[in-house]
């Protein structure tokens, strides 16, 4: 039956989605909702809560002002906090029950921003759909809004060769790849292949950073959540993207060729960097992220042969998937699916929903499974599959 | 890797956040630009603080101190149980993972409310489907449904009776209770914790009274076996039930034949009154006091209604007198913090330390609770430079979390806001009642004074006393 969790874990929402993307760069979040989404977001989806301050807030709404709609006590409160605490930015978010009462954010983000000066956000997410539309949002809003490009830069395309070519690495945060090193490393292969690492919108960025994006030669999209926002880059600054996890060392080398060619070519390719990578030997299921699980496809078969089949249950485009992988957004969708498979690569916590005999592979996945396994999340950029643990040979195709 | 923020703040120190552009200043004597906090939102003198609410409502900042319990872990409680929250995703984010990491997926179960049955209207089918669907999934037959509504329902013309009505019809071999995860009225009328509370027995049914059966409720964690009322409650003759020592369901189903209900926290007043009016079961409360007399007073009136005399715990009052004051010359003028979430009764808490020694700095609170008002008046008289700070203000987020000196921290969020490794890791009393409990604390007082814990872990971890994955 749709919408039903019988067995599995329900993904990280919109709202956690945008508090994640926004959360490094200096800004006040507020998300307008009672109590409960604060604490599970800086609980279970936020890695960074305990080490690394952000301004992330619960607007504290009670069942009497949401009825009233009193949204001057939010508008109040937030410039109170915005007097005192001067941030780059405001965003407010919305959550359950906002959408109930129809309370309208870009309004509120209007007059925040008349009142304070300084940029405002509305997002008007619901607590309703999964995380990677909050991320896709919030990465697309701030590049929209901040990111700039001096006159003296050159034009994408305009004499640039791939060696020294600036690149933004777009649709980072922790819900999709943990806090385990995976930002630097791809920052070290960047630069082993000659490229210069700009932002990493935004896991490990700043405000600075944001707006520096705007100067780089090409943008290479992460995830879905970085689709967006590398699209409006390319709107607004002709910087064209390509998509991709370097992951593997075998991928990660063609993704590093192909990025080149974007840049030579100034032209965002038609299809993602994996989109014809297949393996032929075993057929193993891979749950999760599109763009990351892909490229994982991609690796594994590249270095393994072994035929990685999508299964994607959060937001996604056709465009991010591969012949053969599948959208899978209810847990039936995965139950049967995953009758047909004698292997799985997927969260710990979908082992549960895998069939009792299946080789299981686990790769925690934060916006899934949220921080229970950050110590064992594995770093699998630019190296081996087998260094990483992980080897999908020998295994028996799938069942018919 | 994160750059990880040595935030910060000692008086004058700067340190540049993330974004580069929210340079933070020192302490609340230091501030600096840009940071212009205003003091007194965030941290007054006892002597000038208000009651109950010693700061205004606004923005709330939520600290990582995880320790103490939600509805879910309290739900867990009744044993044979399966849990099923009917919220939208964000709110089932918390409920899940809360089951994850206390090891009991099996036991819980989601039905995502989505925009379009806000839009259709179509709820009532889709819980009644659901759950349907929950079941045949399930590898085993829970006794008891604990079936969450969320906010939302109370926004939509959602038919409760039917529902439920429904559910017992149709499932008749499960006991169905209705549970709500409703924080939009943390502040008006019935709380959210009072409704768990209440609704933790609601499964308990009429039966005839056992005279000599004494339950006590409400409380999470289990009364520490150091206290002695178990040994009050043997020499009465009677037995003590508690809802954590019930290992089935019919044990649990067994507490519908207690005459009496000791309640032991104000947030189970509500459950103790619904069964003493539903099952006609006496209620008594029985608070974690920390002043001496109530102590004894509360033990005379349990002996007195168990037709036996008064208790004499003197020599446990002398050793806990004693204990507090080895303890106090070993602290000596270290100074201490506590926090709310370490008992009921901060600052009833508050006072006996000071009573005896010991040099309490700051009491982290938002809201003082009504029945402390008497230990509120001695301590604005008495302690008018102890320092009252919020937990929960925004400004709190951005204000120091070091100190210069080696603090004594009782309580997670006490042990966070003051960057101390020497703390006491308790919260919600910690089961710990009268002298015996005193005695406890203080030992683990002089334990928390001697030895570093790993705060990072330890406060972090959700429902104290929980199995934890973290």
């Amino acid at each position: 039956m749709k919408q039903i969790s019988g067995l599995i874990p329900t993904y990280s929402s919109d709202e956690f989605g945008v508090c994640s993307a926004l959360y490094e760069l200096g800004g006040l979040v507020v998300m307008h909702d009672a109590s409960g989404c604060n604490s599970t977001y800086t609980t279970h989806d936020e890695p960074r809560w305990y080490d690394m301050d952000s301004q992330i807030y619960v607007s504290a709404v009670s069942e009497m002002e949401a009825i009233m709609g009193d949204d001057q006590k939010l508008m109040d409160d937030i410039t109170e906090v915005a007097e005192e605490t001067h941030p780059a930015f405001i965003a407010v978010i919305g959550a359950p029950i906002p959408y109930m009462t129809g309370i309208d954010f870009e309004a509120i983000a209007r007059l925040l921003e008349e009142r304070n000066g300084v940029p405002c956000f509305g997002f008007s997410v619901n607590g309703m759909q999964p995380y990677t539309l909050g991320v896709s949002m919030a990465l697309r809003a701030v590049v929209d809004r901040f990111s700039a490009r001096t006159e003296t830069a050159l034009s994408p395309g305009n004499g640039r060769s791939r060696s020294g070519a600036r690149v933004n690495l777009v649709g980072a945060t922790p819900l999709d790849f943990a806090v385990n090193g995976s930002i630097q490393s791809m920052r070290e292969w960047l630069t082993e292949h000659g490229f210069v690492p700009a932002a990493s919108i935004s896991l490990e960025c700043s405000l600075e950073d944001i707006v520096s994006a705007g100067e780089a030669d090409v943008s290479l999209v992460l995830s879905y959540g970085g689709l967006a926002a590398a699209r409006r880059l390319e709107e607004k600054f002709g910087i064209p993207y390509i998509v991709g996890v370097p992951i593997g060392k075998a991928f990660s080398e063609l993704l590093a060729d192909q990025l080149g060619t974007c840049v030579e070519t100034a032209k965002s390719p038609e299809k993602a960097s994996y989109a014809d990578i297949h393996g032929t030997g075993p057929v193993v299921a891979a749950i999760g992220e599109s763009v990351f699980q892909a490229s994982l496809a991609a690796a594994a078969a590249l270095e393994q042969n072994a035929d990685l089949r999508v299964l994607c249950p959060v937001d996604t485009e056709e465009f991010l998937l591969r012949d053969g992988d599948d959208r899978t957004p209810e847990e039936d969708d995965i139950l049967r699916e995953l009758q047909d498979y004698e292997a799985v690569v997927a969260d710990p916590m979908y082992r549960v929903a895998a069939p009792e005999q299946a080789v299981f592979y686990e790769l925690p996945h934060e916006a899934f499974s949220g921080r229970i396994y950050d110590d064992v999340n594995p770093n699998l950029i630019n190296r081996t599959l087998q260094s990483a643990g992980f080897d999908f040979s020998g295994r028996t195709g799938r069942r018919s | 890797m994160l750059r990880k923020l040595s935030h910060r703040r000692g008086a004058g120190e700067e340190k540049n956040c993330a974004a580069g552009s929210c340079a933070v200043s020192g302490s609340l004597a230091g501030l600096a630009d840009p940071y212009q906090i205003i003091p007194e939102k965030v941290e007054v003198p006892m002597g000038e603080a208000r009651f109950p609410a010693p700061f205004e409502d606004g923005l709330e900042y939520s600290a990582p101190a995880r320790g103490t319990w939600n509805i879910l872990h309290t739900g867990m409680m009744i044993p044979e149980s399966h849990h099923i929250f009917v919220c939208a995703k964000g709110c089932l984010r918390g409920v899940v993972l809360t089951a994850a990491e206390m090891g009991a997926m099996d036991r819980y179960s989601a039905i995502e409310l989505r925009e379009e049955n806000v839009l259709n209207g179509d709820i009532e089918e889709l819980m009644m489907e659901g759950v349907r669907d929950v079941l045949q999934k399930l590898p085993y037959r829970p006794r008891a449904i604990l079936l969450y509504i969320s906010c939302q329902h109370f926004f939509l013309a959602y038919d409760q009776d039917y529902v439920y009505d429904s559910l017992r019809k149709m499932i008749p071999d499960i006991d169905f209770i209705d549970c709500y995860m409703i924080p939009t009225l943390r502040k008006s009328g019935i709380t959210p914790d009072e409704k768990m509370r209440m609704q933790l027995y609601e499964a308990l049914r009429p039966q005839e009274k056992h005279e000599r059966q004494i339950n006590i409720i409400g409380s999470n964690l289990r009364i520490d076996e150091h206290s002695e009322i178990y040994e009050l409650i043997r020499q009465g003759g009677c037995r003590l039930t508690q809802i954590q020592d019930c290992q089935n369901y019919d044990e649990y189903l067994a507490m519908s034949a207690a005459a009496l209900n000791l309640y032991t926290e104000p947030t189970a007043r509500r459950a103790a009154d619904r069964l003493e009016k539903r099952l006609g079961q006496k209620s008594m409360y029985f608070p974690y006091t920390f002043d001496f007399d109530e102590i004894d007073r509360n033990y005379a009136k349990l002996a007195e209604y168990m037709g036996i005399p008064a208790p004499d715990f003197s020599e446990k009052r002398m050793a806990a007198e004693d204990a507090l004051r080895e303890t106090a010359e070993l602290i000596g003028e270290t100074p201490v913090a506590v926090d709310f979430t370490f008992t009921f009764q901060i600052l009833g808490f508050t006072r006996l330390l000071l009573e005896h020694g010991f040099h309490v700095k700051e009491v982290y609170v938002d809201q003082f609770a009504p029945e402390e008002k008497e230990d509120f008046l001695w301590l604005r008289e008495h302690a008018p430079d102890l320092i009252v700070a919020s937990c929960k203000r925004p400004e709190r987020r951005v204000l120091s979390r070091e100190r210069e000196e080696k603090y004594l921290a009782i309580g997670q969020k006490a042990a966070y806001f003051t960057g101390t490794d020497y703390f006491v890791n308790v919260v919600e009393g910690g089961g710990f009642m009268g002298y015996g409990g005193i005695l406890e604390i203080a030992r683990l007082m002089r334990e928390a004074y001697l030895e570093k814990k790993d705060r990072k872990v330890l406060i972090q971890r959700k429902g104290y006393g929980c199995l934890s994955l973290i």
